[in-house]
C-alpha cells in the first residue's frame, strides 16, 4: 500500500533529523487571550470556534500539569513556546506549496506531488502548524468522502466541525486535552458518508520544523453509518538539543455500524544517549463507538520521542460495538514511555481486544497503563487483555498498571501479562542454525510484536520491523 | 572432516572434558555412549560453539574448503553455515516465529554463505515439502510455532526436520532418543539413517543402546569421566547393553 514508506524508516540512525530552511512567520512566546485570539483570527475562524479557544484557554489556566504518569521531565515552561508557525509563501493549492517544503516531505518518503503521489492512499501533509496540501482530494469527493486539514474544514463543513468537535474529549478532558483545545493550529479532517466504504487508505503525515515551536494538532474523523475508512499516521522532527512539545487531540467517531481503523506509526527525534532534546509527545486519543455495531481500532507502533504519554481510547456506547488496541511501544536510550489504553464499556454485548507489547532497551523506562471499565448498564461486556513486556539489557524498565472497574456481574474480563528477556539460549539455537544474531533478534522480536503487526496494512508493517531493527542495532549485542 | 585433540573444557569453572581425542571422517557415524554427567552434553555443545562452555585446552580442528580450520575461531553461527548441525537434546520454544520461517531463514543463511541461491516463500514451501514427504513429517509442523506446544517426540522430529532441510555435512545428535517411546523412537532413527550419506558425518550421543538397535554405527565410544576411556565398534555398545557401564569402566 504505501509504497514509499519504504524509504522513511530504512537506513541508519535517526535520519530525519534534518530542519528544512524555510521561511515562517512565527508568533511570539507566550500564551495568552491576546494569542488565542490572533490564532483565531490568522485562521479566520468562525465564532463558536473563537468562543470554544477561549473557554477552553480558561479552563487550563486553572489547571495544573499531571504527575501520575511514570515519566519525569524538567517542568515546561509554557510561556517559552510558541503556538503557532506557518509558512510565509502560504499556498492556496497543492502545485503551489514551497518547494523546500516538497522537497522535504519527498525526503520523508510521502511526495505531495501528482506525478510522484502515492498510489492507493490519500495523504494529508502537515509541516509545523499548517496543513501544506491534501493528496486526492478530487478522487475523494465523488465518493462524499471530505478529507482535509481542519482549518479547511472550519470553512467548508463547519456544520460537521460544530457538531462533533469537542464530542469525545471534551476541552476539560484533562490539562492537555484543554491545551490543545485553546491552540490546536492543524490536523486531518474525515468524514466519511453514509454507507461509502473509503476506497482508498487515507495517511496524515506530521512533521515538525521550527524550533520552540509547540505542534498542537487535532485530528476529527467521523463514520456515518455503515461506512468504513482505514486511516494512517506518521510523524517525524528534527533532531534538536531543546526538546519541543507536542499535544494533540485525536477524536474518532463511529456511528451505527460504521468501522474506523486507525494505525500510528510514531518516530518522533527521542533525543540523544543522555537523554539531550528530543519530543515531550502527550496525546489524547479516543474513540466513540456511538452506533450499534460499531467498530473502532487502534493500531500504534511507538518508536519515537523522549516521552510518551498516550491512551488511544474507546467508549463503547452503542449495543454490540467493538473496541481494539494493538501496541507496540519501544523505548531505548533514556526514553520514557506511559502508554495504554481505556475502553470503557456502557452498552450491552460490547467487546473489546487489548494487545500491548513494550519493549524496553538500555536505561529506557516502559510502562502499560490500561483501564478496563464495564459499568452497571453494560450487560455481557467481554474484554480480552494481553500485556507481554521484553527487556533488552539489564538496565532497562518495564512497568504494567492494568485497572480494571467491573460493575456488572455478567461481564467476562480476561487478563495475561508476561515479562521475558532474549534468552541466550534462545539466540544460541537460532545462532546453531546459522542464523546471525542480529537476525536472530530480528526474528525474535518479529515473533514477539506479530500479532500487532498484522493489523498493520502491508507496507507499513514491513516498515515496522526495519525501524524495530534499527533502533535496536545500537542495544544489542 | 573433524579432529578434537587432548580437549579440555569448564564449564563456571568445573573442568568437565579432561581430554578427549576424536577423529571423524566423511561417511562415518560414530556413537559417543556414556553414563550421566560423562561429559557427552559438553562435548556436543563445544563442537556448536555454546558460549557458557569454556575451552581451556587442546584443539578441534574442521575441513573447510578442503583444509582442516580451527573451528574454536568461529561463532556458533559460522559454524553451522559451514555445515555443522547439532540436533538438540532440549530444543527450544520460541513463540511468534513460525517453524516455517525459521527454517527458510536458515536454509537462506547458509545458502548465502555458500554462494547458492536463497529460495523465496513459494520456492522454498516446495522444496519443505519434499523434506516433509521424504522424513515422513506431516505439513502442520510448518504452520506451528517454533517447537511450542510440541511434544517431546515431535520437539526430536522437528530436528530431523531441520537437519533434513539444511543438510549438514557433520551433524550432532545430542540424546535424541531420550524420552522418546518405541515408536517415535523407530521414526526418529528411520529420519537419522535416511539422512545418512557418504559425503556427511554423524557424532550420535546417546546414553542408552536401544537407539543402536537402529542406527547401526561404523563406531562405537565410550566416554567416562570427561575422557574417551574405549572406542570399538559395534560390538562394543552390545557390551554396555549386556553388561552396563560399570563393568567397562
Amino acid at each position: 500500500m504505501l509504497n514509499a514508506e519504504k524509504q522513511k524508516f530504512s537506513g541508519k540512525g535517526y535520519e530525519f533529523g534534518f530542519v528544512t530552511p524555510v521561511e515562517m512567520d512565527l508568533f511570539p512566546k507566550g500564551l495568552n487571550e491576546d494569542i488565542v485570539r490572533r490564532l483565531s483570527e490568522v485562521k479566520g475562524e468562525p465564532e463558536f470556534l473563537v468562543a470554544f479557544r477561549l473557554k477552553a484557554l480558561r479552563f487550563w489556566q486553572g489547571l495544573s500539569e499531571p504527575h501520575w504518569a511514570n515519566v519525569h521531565h524538567p517542568a515546561i515552561n509554557y510561556q517559552d513556546i510558541r503556538y503557532h508557525a506557518e509558512i510565509k509563501k502560504k499556498p492556496t493549492r497543492l502545485e503551489d506549496v514551497d518547494e523546500e517544503v516538497l522537497r522535504t516531505f519527498e525526503r520523508l518518503g510521502v511526495p505531495l506531488s501528482e506525478q510522484k503521489r502515492l498510489t492507493g492512499v490519500a495523504v494529508d501533509a502537515v509541516f509545523d502548524s499548517v496543513s501544506v496540501g491534501t493528496t486526492h482530494q478530487e478522487e475523494l469527493s465523488k465518493l462524499g468522502v471530505v478529507f482535509c486539514g481542519i482549518n479547511e474544514a472550519v470553512k467548508k463543513h463547519p456544520e460537521l466541525v460544530k457538531k462533533y468537535l469537542g464530542m469525545v474529549v471534551p476541552y476539560k478532558d484533562n490539562f492537555f486535552a484543554a491545551l490543545n483545545s485553546a491552540v490546536f493550529s492543524d490536523g486531518s479532517f474525515v468524514y466519511v458518508p453514509k454507507g461509502v466504504h473509503c476506497p482508498l487508505d487515507l495517511s496524515t503525515y506530521f512533521r515538525i520544523n521550527a524550533s520552540e515551536v509547540g505542534q498542537f494538532e487535532r485530528t476529527l474523523i467521523i463514520a456515518d453509518e455503515g461506512a468504513k475508512v482505514n486511516y494512517l499516521e506518521g510523524c517525524t522532527a528534527p533532531m534538536r538539543d531543546e526538546n519541543q512539545l507536542h499535544a494533540a487531540v485525536v477524536e474518532l467517531i463511529a456511528l451505527k455500524d460504521a468501522e474506523i481503523n486507525y494505525s500510528t506509526v510514531q518516530n518522533w527525534y527521542s533525543g540523544d544517549k543522555e537523554g539531550k532534546g528530543g519530543v515531550y509527545n502527550f496525546v489524547t486519543k479516543r474513540g466513540y463507538c456511538l452506533g450499534e455495531n460499531s467498530k473502532i481500532s487502534w493500531t500504534q507502533v511507538e518508536t519515537g520521542s523522549a516521552i510518551t504519554w498516550k491512551y488511544p481510547s474507546v467508549i463503547l456506547k452503542g449495543d454490540n460495538s467493538r473496541g481494539e488496541f494493538y501496541s507496540v511501544a519501544l523505548t531505548n536510550k533514556r526514553m520514557q514511555a506511559d502508554t495504554g489504553t481505556k475502553m470503557i464499556h456502557l452498552g450491552n454485548n460490547t467487546s473489546s481486544r487489548i494487545v500491548s507489547k513494550g519493549i524496553s532497551a538500555d536505561e529506557s523506562c516502559n510502562s502499560y497503563r490500561g483501564l478496563v471499565k464495564i459499568s452497571p448498564q453494560a450487560e455481557n461486556a467481554r474484554n480480552y487483555t494481553v500485556c507481554d513486556s521484553m527487556l533488552v539489557g539489564s538496565k532497562a524498565k518495564a512497568n504494567t498498571y492494568p485497572y480494571m472497574e467491573i460493575r456488572n456481574k455478567s461481564a467476562t474480563v480476561e487478563h495475561e501479562a508476561t515479562t521475558s528477556k532474549i534468552s541466550d539460549e534462545e539466540l544460541f539455537y537460532f545462532q546453531s542454525r546459522g542464523i546471525g544474531e542480529e537476525q536472530a533478534i530480528s526474528l525474535l522480536l518479529n515473533g514477539f510484536c506479530k500479532e500487532v503487526f498484522n493489523k498493520l496494512p502491508l507496507e507499513f508493517s514491513v516498515e515496522a520491523v526495519k525501524l524495530l531493527e534499527m533502533k535496536l542495532e545500537d542495544s544489542v549485542g | 572432516m573433524l579432529e578434537i585433540l587432548d580437549l579440555h573444557a569448564s564449564v563456571n569453572e568445573t573442568p568437565i572434558l579432561k581430554g578427549v581425542d576424536l577423529t571423524v571422517k566423511e561417511g562415518e557415524l560414530h556413537a559417543i555412549m556414556g553414563p550421566n554427567g560423562s561429559g557427552k552434553s559438553t562435548l556436543s555443545k563445544i563442537i556448536a560453539g555454546h558460549p557458557s562452555f569454556r575451552v581451556t585446552k587442546g584443539s578441534v580442528k574442521y575441513e573447510v574448503n578442503f583444509k582442516m580450520k580451527d573451528l574454536l575461531a568461529l561463532s556458533p553461527d559460522e559454524r553451522a553455515r559451514e555445515g555443522i548441525f547439532l540436533a538438540f537434546q532440549y530444543p527450544v520454544e520460541v513463540p511468534g516465529v513460525s517453524n516455517f520461517e525459521f527454517l527458510r531463514a536458515a536454509f537462506n543463511a547458509a545458502a548465502a554463505h555458500q554462494g547458492g541461491e536463497e529460495m523465496d516463500v513459494m520456492e522454498f514451501n516446495d522444496f519443505v515439502h519434499e523434506k516433509l514427504r521424504s522424513i515422513g513429517i506431516d505439513e502442520e509442523f510448518l504452520s506451528r510455532q517454533l517447537n511450542v506446544e510440541f511434544s517431546g517426540g515431535e520437539k526430536k522430529r522437528n530436528e530431523i526436520l531441520q537437519m533434513a532441510v539444511l543438510s549438514p555435512r557433520l551433524a550432532i545428535l545430542d540424546e535424541t532418543d531420550s524420552g522418546l517411546d518405541v515408536d517415535s523412537l523407530r521414526e526418529v532413527a528411520a529420519g537419522i539413517n535416511k539422512l545418512r550419506s557418504p559425503q556427511n558425518a554423524m557424532i550420535l550421543i546417546t546414553h542408552y543402546q536401544r537407539i543402536l538397535n537402529y542406527i547401526v554405527p561404523d563406531k562405537v565410544h565410550i566416554l567416562s569421566g570427561g575422557k574417551i576411556i574405549r572406542s570399538g565398534d559395534y560390538e562394543l555398545a552390545k557390551e554396555v547393553e549386556e553388561k552396563g557401564y560399570e563393568h567397562i569402566i
